[in-house]
């Protein structure tokens, strides 16, 4: 029980808050996940083994979608990877938060998501900032794995995720976790830009490569040789 | 999807998610790039929200999902908590298609 009060007080009452109810969604979107393999005829232990293993959402939806189209494997691997190539400026940005010894380095690796990045980076303090990589990965994994066992057994009955507006909660969550960032006057500008650049080239690139494209808006945030106040300390 | 598929996958995935902190131990990490890369990592997620709520399966996804973010970034710009922006943006969505808006 004290450990218990000590973990809790660790990691803070708004951050488990924040983390359950962020958790409560990614459990019903893997329940979907995992009902809609299955009734496209994936067996329930591949499904299981994707959701524990390729560990990202927009990834396995799409493969999905990609295979139920008649794609070939090398379709789904491309579809996928190429979706999740946002990683890449994802761990440049927060993989010192767990690059310590080699399991931390191998479980933070897998924890890599959207929102765990936009968690971490919400917090300015260093040490926060690792609490709620991991606090927030660990709730997204029970949550992931639980919410797949549902939907895996509930099949067909589970309720539709879009009937439920919950394709709205994930980009919200990330939405209000970046906000803060954005009070930064080269950093706003940096992702209008971004976005504006990522807008206009949806439609023409499979989804993946204009998150990435975004990056571009970076020009206008270059950081000059002054230091900002809010990281002298490092 | 074959189980070999699956792993494909996984190990392709994996090593995406590897290859950002390899390259920065790789550098030297000044104050100036480590701004750099947190602004990176901030325009692709805002990037993300943007195309996420606008765009799905390749079209315009309607106006119910990007009503239902802008209402969640409403709330939180309000500095509402996360449990209130996920329930209101899941909500306004959710009506809103109840009303027989996409």
């Amino acid at each position: 029980m004290r450990a218990r009060n000590g973990l809790t007080a660790l990691i803070g009452r708004d951050l488990l808050r924040d983390t359950a109810a962020y958790s409560v969604g990614i459990a019903v979107a893997g329940a979907s996940f995992a009902a809609l393999a299955t009734a496209q005829g994936l067996p329930w232990w591949i499904t299981l083994a994707m959701s524990m293993l390729v560990y990202a959402g927009t990834a396995q939806f799409a493969a999905i979608g990609v295979a139920a189209a008649g794609g070939g494997p090398a379709a789904v691997l491309a579809t996928g990877l190429i979706l999740n190539l946002r990683h890449l400026p994802y761990g440049m940005a927060v993989g010192h938060l767990y690059w310590d010894r080699w399991w931390t380095r191998l479980l933070g690796t897998h924890n890599l998501l959207d929102t765990t990045t936009a968690f971490a980076l919400a917090e300015a303090d260093p040490r926060r900032a690792r609490i709620a990589y991991w606090t927030t990965g660990a709730g997204n994994f029970a949550a992931s794995a639980a919410g797949n066992v549902v939907g895996i057994a509930a099949g067909r009955q589970i309720a539709d995720p879009a009937a439920l507006g919950l394709d709205a909660a994930l980009p919200a969550i990330v939405l209000a976790l970046v906000l803060p960032s954005l009070k930064e006057k080269s950093t706003l500008l940096a992702a209008l830009t971004g976005a504006a650049i990522a807008l206009a080239a949806s439609p023409f690139l499979p989804a993946g490569i204009p998150v990435l494209l975004a990056l571009a808006g970076l020009v206008f945030a270059w950081p000059s040789g002054e230091t900002e106040p809010e990281e002298a300390e490092r | 999807m074959t189980m070999t598929a699956v792993l494909a996958l996984a190990v392709g995935v994996f090593l995406v998610r590897l290859a950002g902190p390899l390259m920065r131990s790789r550098i030297n990490v000044s104050e100036r790039t480590e701004t750099l890369m947190k602004r990176g990592a901030i325009v692709v997620l805002a990037a993300l929200v943007i195309t996420g709520a606008l765009f799905a399966d390749g079209g315009f996804a309607g106006w119910a999902l990007p009503a239902g973010v802008l209402v969640g970034g409403l709330l939180a710009w309000r500095r509402a908590p996360i449990l209130v922006v996920v329930i209101a943006a899941a909500a306004t969505t959710a009506l809103l298609r109840l009303a027989g808006i996409a």
